[in-house]
């Protein structure tokens, strides 16, 4: 069976289960790479120019893990998914960048997703996907309406607080009977806005979120907000921000803010991220606006766990005292 | 009302003088300096892009001056600089300066909000002939710099005494800038002509040509590139600059054009990325089809669509045999580290230009 090898990083998080159903009803297998390691991380730091930020360079690590074991590389052009905004254009050009400055690589499967015109969009996807898979249309077709619905099975789950990983295996295994565990509210409740791929990637952020449970914290993230309530949020702005993850984290910021009680934000960032540079003032000045506390932890190929948690423990000591102080 | 804009090389005459024709009275902000960008950076988010914390300083600069109100562009992205307006606007209002911002959204996504903005640009009353005739104004005075700048360009690498283009140059701006009618201008502009024209040159000089591509703003303006144009002219390069403000509103925002620099990035970007990224990978080929002995590549540090272009142009500098040097520039970036970079760069230019053909290049970055 032709494999197709699919990079562990960025979009991975958001959309696999899609991706992973679609080469499934064409007969082809995705295969996932490994977890973020230290390995992966110094190749991609070694093949990506050294101005990308740290996600996109551990995408070209993950790229450089597959090679040679797959059949070929699904390198995605996320363009558009719903809502009008576009992506970050690092991942309108990460096809020609992976393309440019890898070598040896098998051949890359690219398709360009753009679903700004509904229909259209899907019926051009579909020949993308069919014109490179020799399948029929039709095939390919069924094979997305399919992939569809697990996707909002899975994003079903994410909502419900599970973490991709978690949600994945749900759905891979079947098990119904899981509770998700957004940790035990005894300190307080923290909204943790980022990225999928920032927040997810446990090597990235030094298991920032199950450190956070940990801590005794329940933890709220962009994922646990419906699409829908996020853009509303967007919309109530001036303007809204260009970049499609941009806006679900701004607009998981203001929701969160403005409707649920929470004692404290933390933004996840990463060094030298274009968009977030935007997004981090924005929430910022949203949250002194409510007085809400507010950390923000830049991430890069540097950063160590213990630096993190140093960070993250300050905080939510922070977090305790204002709250023993307010019901004193 | 009290308008200021945002300062960008010399496009400030022309401002200038819409702006008080339309009977307004324009505040130029100060030409950027160190104390801008200590103004820039110290409110401007710490990964902004280096022209967000020159405008941001020039608007604080401004205010002092007592700016009331800021006319400036928008954008629908996927470029930073499409958003600057809201930030800027919110990041003045948290430090206590109510500043109203007049921002021209590109016409065809919201008509009726891109003629509410003009309308509070015109006076009430105004004849369409009297509103075309102080446009045309501004035009004729935009090409008139835009021309005597690129004869400047010309004439600089081959001059005989250092200096004295550059000085003869802004001359030529303090005539352009006092003339008000159109002959005026005409005159002007033959008079600044004649004045380059009389510069003593050394016609022999043998020359390097270099291309200058990236961001707009970093590439027009010298307070950030540190006159990079003019220290590779002074070096005895003939240095070709991609952007200038005339042909960019020509190609952007009258009609569409450029369409030849975006063929010729076809192969290599096959997305607009925003920005200048698509362009900067178009002009290296066509910098490379010219004959141009290297490319300098100019961009904001953690400039997004600047970066994409940096990852491919390796490729496209391999390919097609062209050396590119590229150069991000913040507020770090010292003159005398560009220097070095843009000597030993045109040194290697030199031997390679020698050597003739075959050596193989490679890009050099630098950060």
């Amino acid at each position: 069976m032709e494999t197709i090898g699919i990079p562990r990083a960025l979009a991975y998080y958001a959309y696999y289960p899609f991706w992973k159903t679609v080469m499934a009803t064409l007969g082809r297998e995705l295969v996932e790479s490994g977890a973020t390691t230290k390995a992966i991380l110094d190749e991609g730091i070694s093949e990506a120019c050294t101005d990308l930020c740290v996600p996109i360079k551990i995408f070209f690590g993950h790229v450089a893990e597959l090679k040679g074991r797959v059949d070929k590389i699904f390198v995605p052009r996320l363009v558009n998914v719903s809502q009008g905004d576009t992506f970050c254009p690092k991942f309108l050009g990460l096809p020609d960048m992976v393309r440019y400055g890898m070598k040896d690589l098998p051949p890359l499967f690219a398709p360009r997703v753009d679903l700004r015109k509904k229909v259209r969009g899907w019926v051009n996807l579909a020949r993308m996907v069919a014109d490179a898979f020799d399948s029929s249309i039709i095939s390919v077709l069924q094979g997305l309406e399919k992939g569809k619905r697990v996707q909002a099975a899975y994003e079903n789950l994410l909502l419900q607080g599970f973490t991709p990983k978690e949600a994945m295996e749900i759905l891979e295994t079947g098990q119904k009977g899981k509770v998700s565990d957004p940790g035990k509210e005894q300190v307080g409740t923290i909204a943790l806005l980022g990225y999928p791929y920032s927040l997810y990637d446990d090597f990235l952020n030094g298991n920032l979120l199950s450190r956070l449970r940990a801590l005794g914290v329940k933890v709220l993230t962009p994922e646990m907000v419906p699409e829908k309530v996020l853009y509303t949020k967007i919309r109530s702005l001036p303007k809204g921000l260009f970049w499609h993850f941009s806006n679900r984290v701004l607009g998981a910021g203001l929701y969160y803010l403005r409707e649920v009680q929470i004692d404290g934000i933390v933004h996840v960032s990463n060094f030298a991220c274009g968009p977030d540079a935007m997004v981090n003032k924005l929430l910022e000045l949203e949250a002194k606006k409510h007085s809400c506390p507010f950390l923000t932890i830049g991430l890069d190929e540097h950063t160590g766990q213990a630096g993190i948690h140093t960070r993250l423990e300050a905080f939510v000591d922070m977090v305790r005292w204002r709250r023993q102080r307010a019901c004193e | 009302m009290r308008i200021t804009f945002p300062y960008m090389g010399h496009s400030h005459w022309v401002f200038r003088q819409l702006l008080s024709e339309l009977g307004h009275e324009p505040i130029v902000p100060p030409r950027p300096t160190k104390r801008t960008l200590d103004y820039g950076t110290r409110y401007a988010p710490e990964f902004a892009c280096i022209p967000f914390k020159v405008l941001l300083g020039s608007y604080l600069e401004a205010i002092e001056l007592g700016a009331e109100a800021v006319v400036t562009t928008g954008g629908v992205g996927p470029c930073r600089a499409g958003y600057y307006a809201p930030l800027h606007q919110r990041i003045l209002a948290d430090l206590g300066y109510d500043l109203d911002f007049i921002v021209l959204e590109p016409p065809l996504r919201n008509l009726k909000d891109f003629y509410r903005q003009l309308r509070k640009l015109f006076p009430p009353r105004i004849g369409i002939g009297k509103l075309l005739g102080i446009l045309s104004r501004a035009w004729v005075k935009l090409n008139a710099i835009d021309y005597l700048e690129r004869l400047s360009h010309q004439i600089r690498p081959r001059e005989l005494e250092p200096g004295r283009t550059t000085k003869v140059f802004e001359q030529c701006l303090e005539l352009l800038g006092a003339a008000t009618t159109v002959s005026e201008m005409k005159a002007a502009r033959e008079e600044g002509r004649r004045l380059l024209a009389e510069i003593p040159v050394d016609r022999e000089k043998e020359l390097l040509k270099i291309g200058i591509i990236g961001e707009i703003y970093v590439v027009l303006e010298p307070f950030i590139n540190h006159n990079v144009q003019i220290l590779l002219e002074e070096m005895g390069v003939l240095a070709d600059r991609s952007i200038y403000l005339a042909d960019w509103v020509r190609g952007n925002a009258l009609i569409p054009g450029e369409k030849d620099i975006k063929r010729a990035a076809r192969p290599y970007l096959k997305e607009l990325v925003g920005g200048h990224g698509l362009n900067s990978i178009g002009e290296t080929v066509l910098y490379a089809r010219r004959g141009f002995d290297g490319v300098v590549q100019l961009a904001p540090f953690a400039c997004i669509p600047e970066i994409v272009a940096k990852s491919i142009i390796p490729a496209v500098s391999s390919i097609l045999d062209i050396p590119v040097l590229t150069l991000f520039l913040d507020e770090q970036t010292g003159v005398a580290g560009i220097k070095t970079r843009l000597e030993a760069f045109v040194d290697l230019l030199w031997q390679k230009k020698r050597k003739g053909a075959g050596a193989q290049w490679k890009q050099v970055t630098l950060a």
